[in-house]
């Protein structure tokens, strides 16, 4: 500015310096090809500003990933997301616990409010699909399967929420409707070591009741599961969960879980009333055998109001056996589970007194290869509300594994169900997973 | 009447906890205790606390690391960390974000003070670029993770463990910064020879069977031109297999590099289909008994390509 004015000033002195007046042009030809030039700029960084607000935020002027970081005394910390403008896909620096980086769909991303969208993305939750197909062939009568059918598919959604809690929510969408599996918050870390869980959650009673369908081994429940402790569904309810990891002896790992819900569970436990809550308790002790053999054992127990009557009670009793055998430096291609899980249950009748039905499971896995497991089960169990009727059934399964995210699984089931039927079936099913990629199941 | 008994279980159960709370909870021990994903963070740990910390890795160096069952047995160990060493890049995503969760331990859960993932301060390859999908295989979308296996970014990591440990210690800082430099200064030397052994064998072509050596082929110039696997984590096929023959007879290639995890097999098959040899060379510490140390782990894998590359001129 005060070289224009000096120049202004200069260009009204003209008249009385006519011999200057080639110098006087000469600046303000000058002037005129700055004001070009002011000009020129003012329409690139016009451009500039135009492109960064198309551009999906948070562009950091990141150095490229691969640039290696100078450790220094303060570690640089890298940018939350860095998007490039040739490859637009956001990358997570560290993914939290049970988090995986979202992927991101290739081409512009939309903005979101005053947050860029890349920023906004970084805390979305990790989320994945898992589908179970199911097909059945064979006499199954009285358990019917569907010949074909889409049995479960499963949308989990992850997070951190904050520096105290993680939510985890996984939706099951059935051929016939929607129903929210488990939705809770987890305090992983609370004073005296205590972790509690509050939501919507599978119970601690035992092992199979706390898997979801994708990570059993085989296409269905044991009948014991079918029979006493509520089918595929299980003990499954709306509550809060405390555990705690308490000191063993000699490397023994103990944890104790103790949870309450609200009362309702399929077909074993009912809320008639706000006080008919129902309490499960379970106390696993875990020990290393050797460096590839471990062995799981737990005792649980489960009460609440019979769906017989407001006044009748249920109660359930189980002792769960685990053993593992993976050799750690072929654990890729072989290995040995064997479970087995014993429940025996206590019904409250209206008129026939209480019945004492009992049943068990036991079943054995061995990975042959890398992609192929070989398994069989044993099962047998009481009616819940009869102990004269007992079922019986075995299966023998195969599972090919094409890679960690699918798997093909065939299941050879007899089952003879008390009322003298005999089923011979073929189970066959095919799993895919798709999104975030969870935690191995143990 | 229902709720008054379970009051009374509440109260009761709390109290026992309350108790067992107390006998459980140990006095702050002196030396930082420290847990490791791997045996190769726990060997660079080591070299840089001495005897001010205790460490304990989770992996075995001849395990999978990708693969590893989250025992509750390693959560005896995570409980009381006070730090938790990650190589991260999603090679852990399997296993350790179930055991971090579990842990009970606020200090080593993921963001916490204690929690230490070193991939950020290496310099990191093989990050994809485009669209990542599955369909090409195990990929890690945030670049390969074994990056340890170049000296240079051992030295970051030893930095970076030394300013933690100085940061969570800081009455033993001036121990930890004289143990990393000289750790630096042995590393430094430790290369010179090391140099030496590789340099007559600049740009040697190998095949691998996993992307497990990217730093390491970078470091040393060793030229990898294909691998037993079709795709990361997906085991070979027979086509896939041939084309490996094909190629490495084509390129005069004789040598297969294997992690001591992988089976032998269709190695085997190819090296005497080309006539030439597997070597299960030792992506990390520990991989087998007589390498504790970081510097042993490139002593033993240069042994055994100097070695083996005498052996095919």
């Amino acid at each position: 500015m005060p070289r224009i004015l000096f120049v202004i000033g200069i260009s009204l002195l003209c008249p009385i310096f006519a011999p200057a007046q080639q110098d006087v042009s000469e600046l303000l030809n000058r002037m005129k090809a700055m004001e070009e030039r002011i000009k020129s700029l003012e329409a690139e960084v016009q451009d500039l500003k135009g492109q960064q607000s198309a551009l999906p935020a948070a562009v950091t002027a990141a150095q490229p990933p691969s640039t290696p970081q100078q450790p220094g005394v303060a570690a640089p910390q890298r940018p939350a997301a860095s998007v490039t403008v040739q490859a637009p896909t956001v990358t997570l620096p560290a993914a939290p616990a049970g988090l995986e980086a979202p992927q991101t769909p290739s081409g512009p991303l939309p903005v979101y409010g005053g947050a860029s969208a890349g920023a906004s993305k970084v805390f979305n939750p990790d989320i994945s699909v898992i589908g179970d197909f199911l097909g059945a062939a064979g006499n199954g009568t009285p358990r019917s399967t569907p010949a074909l059918e889409m049995h479960e598919s499963e949308a989990g959604f992850q997070a951190i929420i904050d520096p105290y809690a993680r939510a985890d929510f996984f939706i099951t969408f059935g051929e016939q409707g929607v129903s929210l599996e488990e939705g809770y918050l987890t305090f992983p870390a609370l004073p005296a070591g205590l972790q509690m869980k509050v939501g919507k959650m599978r119970s601690g009673f035992g092992k199979v009741n706390t898997m979801h369908n994708h990570v059993l081994p085989w296409t269905d429940r044991p009948l014991v599961t079918q029979n006493l402790v509520g089918g595929e569904d299980g003990i499954d309810d709306a509550g809060f969960s405390f555990s705690r990891i308490l000191p063993g002896p000699k490397d023994l790992f103990l944890e104790a879980t103790g949870q309450v819900f609200r009362g309702d569970s399929d077909e074993i436990f009912k809320s008639y009333r706000r006080s008919d809550l129902s309490v499960v308790g379970h106390l696993r002790g875990y020990k290393d055998l050797s460096e590839s053999t471990n062995l799981d054992l737990g005792v649980s127990y489960a009460r609440g109001h019979s769906p017989l009557g407001p006044a009748l009670l249920y109660s359930l009793y189980g002792v769960d056996a685990t053993i593992r055998w993976k050799p750690l430096r072929r654990s890729i291609y072989n290995s040995f589970v064997s479970r087995s899980e014993f429940i025996w249950a206590r019904q409250d009748r209206p008129t026939l007194g209480v019945a004492k039905p009992f049943g068990f499971y036991v079943s054995a896995d061995y990975q042959l290869a890398r992609r192929w497991f070989f398994g069989a089960r044993f099962d047998q169990s009481q009616r819940n509300d009869n102990t004269a009727l007992q079922d019986t059934g075995g299966s023998l399964i195969l599972t090919y594994w094409p890679s960690e995210f699918s798997q093909i699984r065939g299941q050879l089931r007899r089952t003879s169900y008390a009322e003298h039927l005999t089923a011979n079936e073929f189970l066959f099913q095919f799993m895919f997973s798709m999104g975030a990629h969870g935690a191995h199941p143990f | 009447m229902f709720v008054n008994k379970l009051q009374c279980f509440l109260h009761r159960a709390a109290a026992i906890f309350a108790v067992i709370g107390t006998l459980g909870v140990s006095q702050a021990a002196s030396k930082l205790n420290v847990v490791t994903s791997t045996q190769d963070l726990a060997a660079i740990s080591r070299e840089v606390g001495g005897d001010r910390i205790t460490v304990d890795s989770i992996a075995k160096g001849y395990q999978d690391p990708h693969f590893v069952e989250p025992k509750p047995s390693f959560l005896l160990k995570l409980m009381k960390a006070d730090l938790l060493e990650v190589v991260g890049l999603e090679l852990e995503i399997g296993w350790l974000p179930p055991l971090i969760t579990q842990s009970r331990n606020s200090k080593v859960q993921v963001g916490a003070n204690g929690y230490l993932d070193l991939s950020r301060y290496c310099e990191i390859l093989e990050i994809p670029t485009g669209q990542v999908t599955r369909a090409m295989g195990d990929v890690h979308p945030l670049g390969n993770p074994h990056y340890w296996l170049d000296p240079e970014n051992g030295r970051r990591m030893a930095k970076a463990i030394a300013e933690k440990f100085s940061e969570l210690r800081p009455q033993d800082a001036s121990y930890f910064v004289e143990h990393e430099a000289d750790f630096e200064r042995r590393l430094t030397e430790a290369e010179k020879r090391w140099d030496a052994q590789m340099g007559r064998y600049h740009g040697r072509k190998v095949i691998t069977y996993h992307r497990s050596w990217p730093n390491f082929a970078k470091r040393f110039n060793l030229d990898v031109i294909g691998y037993v696997e079709p795709k990361p984590g997906i085991p070979p096929t027979p086509s896939h297999t041939l084309d490996v023959i094909n190629t490495m007879k084509r390129e005069g290639v004789k040598l297969i590099l294997v992690e001591p995890y992988f089976d032998l097999r269709t190695p085997n098959s190819i090296a005497s289909a080309v006539g030439g040899e597997v070597l299960v060379l030792l992506p990390s510490v520990g991989g087998v008994k007589e390498v504790n140390t970081y510097f042993e782990l490139f002593v033993y894998d240069i042994n055994l390509l100097n070695k083996a590359f005498a052996k095919y001129k």
